[in-house]
């Protein structure tokens, strides 16, 4: 009987963690063209030879949430199998006209503009359902943007890791400091997901962040 | 100069801004809050919220603008922003906040910005202030 009990003792914690391990589920949030997916894309392309996702200088060309699923990542020997899940960029406002600067017709900017307003609620469900988020920024912008802060505030308050990526320093206005003042309690890493620069030190963020999983 | 900045001023018509104190949603539920604020936000209304709502109220106002885009005419969203105290306050600093937090059922330290996109165009904002870029 006491075997049993003991038996069934680490079977479940093994179970636990094992289950725990494989599914990790690694969301991507952020404002609209801060280079989610393209970084999503970076990893998936890294580790299994696939892209998430389309990417634009238009933005909100995300506007549904996608996904990943068994993206094993390997870093100095350790191995983590993750879900990645890529969303819409959140925005307080969504004009279709916005869209007309980019030559779209009429037509398609109000379609794009209707998917988008969508995407952002679907983002916003998908916030409960995350075991890390990683903040994506653009390091060119004001990080002190509402969306921002608010994306964090729900997090903290669901107990969910964060990881804030400033996205873009490959660019000449990029300001990493800017960003690690305005979120000085978070871990910042600064990369480059169009060219790949610094993904290390973002992997090594991410396996540490995965110890805090509750 | 002042007087092309009179000129300008005299622009910006059909809006009014409303002050509302906190004590105006203390008694209300999550779901009157953003009604009663949407509601003020559609009748052309920069709103000035003394206090601020729980970051949960806050996605589920962005997310409650969204759903309302595309239904409601010349609806685009809203602009919004918070400035509140979070310096560094050491323990019993974050304590003496979270208890009078408590008492009074919010964080009337803040102070929370919220207008229809059609009249404010952004919101600028860092840490020490928030500036209000309006639609001519």
């Amino acid at each position: 009987m006491a075997i049993k009990i003991l038996r069934n003792f680490f079977k479940r914690i093994f179970t636990g963690i094992f289950v725990h391990k494989k599914h990790v589920k690694l969301g991507f949030y952020g404002p609209p063209n801060a280079g989610k997916t393209s970084l999503a894309n970076r990893i998936c392309k890294d580790f299994t030879g696939e892209e998430m996702g389309s990417v634009s200088k238009v933005p909100h060309e995300t506007r549904s949430v996608q996904f990943k699923e068994r993206v094993e990542i390997e870093y100095k020997g350790k191995k983590m199998t993750f879900k990645m899940i890529d969303t819409p960029g959140i925005a307080t406002k969504i004009d279709y006209e916005d869209f007309l600067k980019y030559k779209i017709k009429k037509k398609e900017a109000k379609k794009r503009a209707k998917e988008a307003t969508q995407g952002v609620v679907e983002s916003i469900k998908w916030l409960d359902d995350m075991n890390i988020v990683v903040i994506v920024l653009d390091a060119t912008e004001n990080p002190y943007n509402q969306v921002n802060i608010t994306i964090i505030g729900n997090l903290v308050a669901r107990k969910i890791p964060v990881l804030i990526v400033a996205n873009k320093i490959d660019l000449a206005k990029a300001d990493i400091k800017r960003i690690e003042s305005a979120f000085p309690e978070y871990d910042v890493v600064g990369l480059s997901a169009k060219y790949g620069k610094n993904l290390e030190e973002f992997y090594e963020s991410v396996f540490r962040l995965s110890k805090k999983i509750k | 100069m002042v007087k092309k900045n009179r000129k300008n001023l005299g622009n910006l018509k059909g809006f009014t801004i409303q002050f509302l104190s906190y004590s105006e949603i203390r008694k209300l539920d999550s779901d009157e809050r953003i009604r009663k604020i949407l509601n003020i936000v559609l009748g052309n209304n920069i709103i000035i919220l003394q206090g601020k709502l729980t970051p949960n109220e806050e996605v589920r106002l962005i997310g409650d603008t969204m759903a309302m885009i595309g239904h409601i005419k010349n609806f685009k969203g809203i602009e919004l922003a918070v400035i509140s105290e979070n310096g560094d306050r050491g323990i019993f600093g974050k304590m003496r906040k979270g208890l009078a937090n408590a008492l009074t059922r919010g964080d009337l330290g803040a102070v929370t910005v919220i207008g229809p996109a059609t009249i404010v165009k952004e919101i600028k904002r860092n840490p020490k202030k928030i500036e209000l870029m309006l639609n001519q």
